[in-house]
């Protein structure tokens, strides 16, 4: 199992979610992505939307600014 | 992979469930051929290439006309006596570059669809005569191609999906063109503007399910359209075992032409 990492904090809805999804299909079940988001709408959606199409949310965590992690499961 | 502009053009798609980068990656490597680039050929054509579909064909002898212009809306005006299959794929190539289209400015007949539907996943036909879709049907279930009907007349339309040897296909419900005198002459042949774009549009979704392999065909049913009452209606089918064609002892075992079948007006001047 390996963890990636993927930086979204620059794009807006709904790419923030399209890149999260592409890069979620390149990895293996039981991988883990750690996302770096903004708040507001990314951080509010992108972890709902993985959810409804059955990915696993681990963990949300502030990072600095606003700026947070969080981290999702295949 | 998917480039940074194609992951911005297709993240319509990407978003959903059923396409993802996966979904959209069956999609260029996706063949359809789409007999007729006329009103329903039209709205198929655009969607497919809007799409992403990566290998769109496209076949038609006919110019365009200016009566063509009030339905076939991948037609303009300046492209008035064009081959529609020209016209048809600058529109194409315009809507999305990553497209390869390939133009056939033929009628299909028996001496040459199969040549035809032998490079293709799935076939639409979007022509508009009985002798074109007799043809076709035989051609796509001797070939074991899986296929949509469409047909329109005036206010009304009807369509469906045919998986040779899976679901019923044309002539096991219409086992044989209709008698000549039944065959509507050109001047009961109109069609409202809008219709094409209904069942054209249905056909397309087709076509783009059966790439993505997600959803169910519309197979072993026919699906009609009644613009005037708003209408659709689902007419259950099933393969009829004495089908000339799919049956268990098929009479049609190749291509023919039905030419009693083809209306007076297809039979213009050269």
């Amino acid at each position: 199992m390996s963890t990636i990492k993927l930086d979204i904090t620059k794009d807006h809805c709904p790419m923030t979610f399209v890149k999260t999804k592409l890069q979620l299909e390149q990895l293996e079940d039981g991988d883990i992505l750690e996302i770096l988001l903004t708040a507001g709408e990314p951080l509010e959606n992108v972890p709902k939307t993985c959810k409804d199409q059955g990915y696993q949310v681990l963990e949300t965590a502030h990072v600095e600014g606003n700026i947070h992690k969080v981290v999702i499961k295949k | 992979m998917l480039t940074e502009e194609q992951i911005e053009r297709y993240s319509r798609h990407i978003i959903l469930k059923e396409v993802g980068g996966k979904g959209q990656q069956r999609l260029f490597d996706g063949r359809v051929l789409i007999i007729g680039a006329g009103g329903l050929g039209a709205p198929i054509a655009l969607y497919l290439a809007a799409a992403g579909v990566g290998a769109i064909g496209i076949a038609d002898a006919d110019d365009v006309d200016l009566s063509n212009l009030q339905r076939q809306v991948i037609h303009f005006t300046p492209d008035i006596g064009k081959p529609k299959v020209e016209s048809a794929r600058e529109k194409m190539e315009a809507i999305n570059p990553d497209v390869k289209v390939r133009t056939y400015k033929e009628w299909v007949s028996a001496a040459n669809i199969g040549a035809i539907i032998a490079d293709y996943d799935f076939i639409i036909d979007g022509t508009d005569n009985f002798a074109a879709k007799f043809l076709i049907n035989d051609a796509c279930v001797l070939a074991r191609k899986p296929y949509s009907h469409g047909g329109i007349l005036q206010f009304d339309g009807q369509t469906m999906t045919v998986r040779p040897g899976e679901s019923a296909c044309y002539r096991c419900i219409f086992p044989e063109p209709p008698p000549k005198d039944a065959i509507p002459t050109c001047s009961q042949a109109g069609v409202i503007g809008v219709l094409p774009g209904v069942l054209g549009t249905i056909q397309a979704t087709e076509a783009i399910k059966f790439l993505l392999g997600k959803g169910d065909l519309l197979t072993n049913r026919l699906l009609t359209y009644s613009a005037l009452r708003m209408r659709f209606r689902e007419i259950p089918l099933k393969r009829n075992t004495a089908c000339p064609v799919c049956g268990d002892n098929p009479t049609i075992t190749e291509v023919r032409d039905e030419l009693d079948a083809l209306t007076v007006c297809d039979l213009k001047a050269p």
